[in-house]
């Protein structure tokens, strides 16, 4: 058996014994190794090749272990994390402004509204470092000085400056770091790269996770595909309030039919909205985009003083403007987290102050930064996200400023994980976005990127051995056994029944129909009484679309309608349970705000005796209420306290 | 002192999930201009029909739409007729992903430079236009279905060497060598590229010149990527042949469409370490055995 003691309950975290700051070091010391030679007897599937996933399958092939990677794009390197834009945290302190392990983990931890878990965010904090050695060892072009050497940002809910990029294409290019590494283990057989496929259930042979059952995105052929351990690196849930930042096809399918099979899911109600996107035009929109945070290193916030003022924003003289963020958070003024950004913009547009032609905006203006750096250094920092805005908008935000409103963007919940980031489910891993474990309630900027990396690079390539230590005498998990053969008519009679159910409308109504509920009562704010209804209103759209959602074509070709199709049937018994989540939360924390808890000041109003807890939910069958486990958060190295960015 | 005008957070009817287009109202002046067009688009059930170009009329069309929700409304339609939607590829809809991939009136992403199918506008196009929609057209790039063609050829020229030889583990302080902001922007400039197959779609002879050259310039103009410089030039060229990309006539049409502005300069880059490579070239020696 592992030296890891044995756990005390199904959501026993198992955090090593010891002082914070060497429970990682101690860890890695005592953790069982795999021998080289024995590596070889191993494989490992990988499910995902954003950040999370590539790191990890590259990391885990150059040890030795076989690895099986799995993406639904045509090329791993189009993975969402390809997305990133405004950059990576690490506690360098190359700027030489204080900034420390303990800092970043700080820091981490108030952004999150002490929802999350203290030794993984340390352990996350010190290893941020060596990621960044390792990318530019990988020769990712971050911006440099002219000294040379590497530059940095700032990013919201911190006073230092230690936010990594690459101009506002950061995620792309750590991406294609990863991605190249994965690229050369492929190429010495390391790496069975499967592209075009999608994941559509887990196996589990003896209460361990054996392999998967995938879907041949290409020629529609269903596969089995087996393993000693299963890695789930397959991204955020945002799609399920239907417009979000996400890209088209980030979706919640593995991670749900992970849960389906007994995976606990974590804080599914803790999501993050971005206060600063393109707000919508109309009702064709597909999906919003982000303009990246590091906006607000340099861009005022404001809205106009007077209540529904229809001049144009260059005519509204600068005492006729309210830049709030400013007024109300003078300490951190425009660099608030997230959530407390996004409340702020939706409180000023609710009480009338909203601008543009839906008045649903804020004005994101770059006008006191043109005048102080020039127009060039403005453009050399944001030209692309500058340009982006214009294609999209139609104006030159060098002369007007920008529209911005909050969106969907990132999910903090995710399948509960230990600290070796593995799932209750024995051999089931889960890393990156996917997993719940390092954001609390709220994430800060940058730190996604980071989280990725860190569990792909550094964690788990020393985690999974210690479970894998099991497995050097097992030989290879054989395909052809019951618990296969199961899981693979559960999913063909499901796609079966999604093709031939003789309905008349499109996946697309059943997706905006649930992602407007979530977005209304589980969105930005929500109270009990909405929350109620939406469970309700939820319930029925899983029977409606059961009935009557219309998928042409058949089960073997490409076929897009129906990947499309078997997402949104778990959106809908996602969105339920995100709903359910947040009811049972009885408090207000980070990105989950509750209209019934809330400060005089209208601040989220935590409660600390009774909420400090992960809520991780076990599945019940669908339709039915899940049943919730409570992880106790303990802080041991810092007092909670009232989150204040005054 | 309290911020808000009636003491508290208040959730309010309207929020930036309506879909329905009359609560803009302002906007219903430009929105109400709709543009009637009609569509020309390949159809091709799978890698070994022959495949032809079908019309479909579409109306209603508002300036502000991406091509691609365009073609989502197209499908809708299809969709609830009982016929089949056209299949593209397209993920990040922001023109980063690299997985849409449109040859729309002749055109690799049509008209509009420096974008990606996703991030061009209908406002683009007027009212009456007829739009014809193709797939990428290379040996390379065979058609799957419709619009949607197998770039894979992309990532085995990668695999082939696009790459530092660098294992996870303990690398060396990242400020521990530095590198010339000039290299560095220029190295970054040629890591943009997205592996889209623009420049491929775009050349006569279907050469992927301008894809390969992107990333042996990014490796190659910093000194992480000089170690393995010579060897993977030649691996890269000798897969990019491999896989039956045509040979590079110096017309530049890769550049003119290519969505990020990736110059020929690396081209030459590429041509220049590419004879400087072949030149000085042996094989490696056996090695192995020893102690
Ligand atoms: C527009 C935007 C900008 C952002 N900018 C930043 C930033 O500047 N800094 C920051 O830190 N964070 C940022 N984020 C957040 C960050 O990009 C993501 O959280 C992170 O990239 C997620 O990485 P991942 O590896 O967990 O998953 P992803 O990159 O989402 O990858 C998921 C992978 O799983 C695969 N997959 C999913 N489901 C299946 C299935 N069923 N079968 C097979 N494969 C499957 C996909 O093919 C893909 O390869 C941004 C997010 C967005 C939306
Ligand atoms: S070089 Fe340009 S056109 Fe060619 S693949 Fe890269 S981004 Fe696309
Ligand atoms: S869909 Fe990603 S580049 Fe167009």
């Amino acid at each position: 058996m592992s030296e890891f003691r044995e756990k005390t309950s199904i959501v026993d975290a198992r955090v090593p014994e010891g002082p914070l700051a060497n429970k990682w070091s101690e860890h890695k010391n005592h953790v069982r190794l795999v021998s080289p030679g024995n590596k070889r007897r191993i494989d490992v599937i990988v499910v995902g090749t954003g950040l999370a996933g590539a790191s990890a399958a590259a990391s885990l092939a150059e040890m030795g272990y076989n690895v099986k990677s799995f993406c639904f794009q045509d090329s791993p390197r189009r993975a969402h994390s390809i997305a990133a834009q405004g950059g990576i945290n690490a506690a360098k302190n190359y700027q030489n402004d204080g900034d420390s392990t303990y800092r970043l983990f700080y820091d981490t931890i108030k952004g999150g509204d002490y929802r999350s878990r203290e030794a993984n965010v340390y352990r996350l904090a010190e290893v941020s470092a060596s990621i960044i050695d390792q990318c530019v060892a990988q020769g990712v072009p971050f911006a440099r000085d002219y000294g040379g050497l590497l530059d940095n940002r700032s990013f919201g809910g911190v006073q230092v400056s230690r936010t990594f990029y690459a101009r506002g294409q950061t995620g792309q290019q750590l991406l294609l770091g990863a991605y190249s590494a994965m690229s050369r283990m492929i190429a010495k057989g390391g790496i069975k790269m499967y592209n075009r496929h999608e994941m559509l259930d887990v196996v589990l042979v003896e209460g361990k996770a054996r392999g998967i059952i995938a879907r041949n995105l290409r020629t529609g052929e269903i596969e089995r595909h087996s393993a000693h351990a299963v890695v789930l690196a397959t991204g955020g849930y945002g799609n399920v309030f239907f417009l979000s930042t996400n890209a088209m096809g980030s979706n919640v399918t593995a991670a749900w039919k992970a849960h389906k099979k007994g995976a606990l899911f974590a804080n599914p109600c803790f999501t993050q909205i971005h206060p600063t996107c393109i707000p919508v035009s109309g009702d064709h929109q597909s999906k919003l985009t982000l303009m990246s945070e590091s906006l607000r290193n340099d861009g005022r916030i404001w809205v106009p003083k007077k209540k529904g003022d229809t001049r144009k924003p260059i005519d509204i003289p600068e005492e006729e403007r309210d830049y709030y963020l400013e007024r109300r958070y003078p300490a951190f003024g425009n660099l608030v987290p997230r959530d407390v950004a996004s409340r702020a913009a939706k409180e000023r547009c609710d009480a009338g102050y909203g601008v543009g032609a839906s008045k649903m905006a804020v004005y994101l203006d770059f006008k006191d930064a043109i005048n102080r750096m020039g127009e060039d250094v403005v453009a050399s920092k944001y030209g692309n996200l500058f340009q982006m805005y214009e294609k999209i908008t139609d104006e030159n935000p060098y002369k007007t400023p920008m529209r911005i409103y909050p969106a969907v963007h990132y999910t903090m919940g995710g399948l509960w994980v230990d600290y070796n980031l593995m799932s209750n489910v024995e051999g089931l891993f889960v890393l990156g976005e996917a997993n719940f474990s390092d954001h609390g309630a709220n994430r800060l900027g940058a730190s996604a990127l980071m989280q990725g990396l860190a569990d792909g690079y550094f964690v788990l390539p020393y985690t999974i051995g210690d479970y894998l230590a099991d497995d050097i005498r097992t030989g290879a998990i054989s395909t052809q056994t019951s618990e296969f053969d199961a899981a693979e008519k559960e999913v063909k009679n499901r796609l079966h029944q999604l093709l031939n159910n003789g309905g008349t409308k499109a996946v697309d109504y059943y997706h905006k129909k649930l992602g407007k509920i979530i977005w209304e009562q589980c969105g930005m704010s929500r109270n009990a009484e909405g929350l109620k209804q939406a469970i309700a209103d939820i319930n029925a759209i899983r029977e409606d679309f059961w009935k009557n959602v219309r998928v042409p074509g058949t089960e073997g070709e490409l076929n897009q309608e129906l990947e499309k199709a078997g997402r949104v049937a778990d959106f809908i018994e996602l969105g339920a349970l995100m709903c359910q989540d947040a009811l049972d939360r009885n408090e207000s924390c980070g990105g989950h705000f509750r209209e019934e808890f809330q400060t005089p000041e209208g601040e989220a109003l935590r409660d600390d005796d009774n909420y400090a807890y992960v809520a991780a939910w076990e599945y019940q069958g669908a339709g039915m209420p899940a049943r919730l486990h409570k992880e106790e958060l303990h802080y041991e190295n810092i007092k909670m306290v009232q989150r204040s960015y005054k | 002192m309290c911020q808000f005008e009636n003491g508290a957070f208040q959730k309010k009817e309207s929020s930036n999930f309506d879909f329905s287009i009359s609560k803009f109202s302002n906007y219903q002046i430009f929105k109400l201009v709709t543009m009637n067009l009609k569509l020309k688009i390949w159809r091709q059930k799978g890698p070994k029909d022959n495949g032809k170009m079908v019309d479909y009329p579409i109306s209603g069309i508002s300036p502000d739409m991406s091509f691609l929700e365009m073609m989502d409304v197209l499908n809708d339609q299809l969709v609830e007729k009982g016929d089949l939607p056209v299949a593209f590829d397209h993920d990040c809809r922001e023109g980063i992903c690299g997985s849409c991939s449109m040859y729309i009136n002749g055109e690799p992403h049509g008209p509009g430079r420096g974008i990606t199918t996703c991030q061009l506008h209908m406002r683009s196009f007027t009212d009456g236009d007829t739009i014809h929609i193709e797939p990428w057209r290379a040996a390379a790039f065979p058609v799957i279905k419709d619009l949607v063609t197998d770039r894979s050829a992309f990532d085995r020229i990668i695999q082939a060497g696009g790459f530092i030889s660098v294992n996870s583990g303990s690398p060396v302080d990242a400020n521990a060598i530095p590198i010339d902001k000039h290299d560095s922007d220029r190295a970054f400039d040629a890591a943009t590229c997205i592996g889209c197959g623009a420049c491929v779609a775009a050349c006569k002879n279907a050469s992927a010149m301008l894809f390969t050259s992107a990333k042996v310039s990014h490796l190659s103009l910093l000194p992480q990527g000089q170690v393995e410089a010579r060897d993977r030039v030649l691996a890269m060229i000798n897969q990019m042949d491999e896989e039956g990309f045509g040979n590079c006539t110096n017309t530049g049409a890769c550049e003119v469409e290519c969505p990020k502005g990736i110059s020929i300069e690396n081209i030459a880059r590429m041509n220049r370490q590419y004879l400087g490579a072949a030149i000085s070239y042996s094989p490696p020696k056996a090695t192995g055995g020893g102690d």
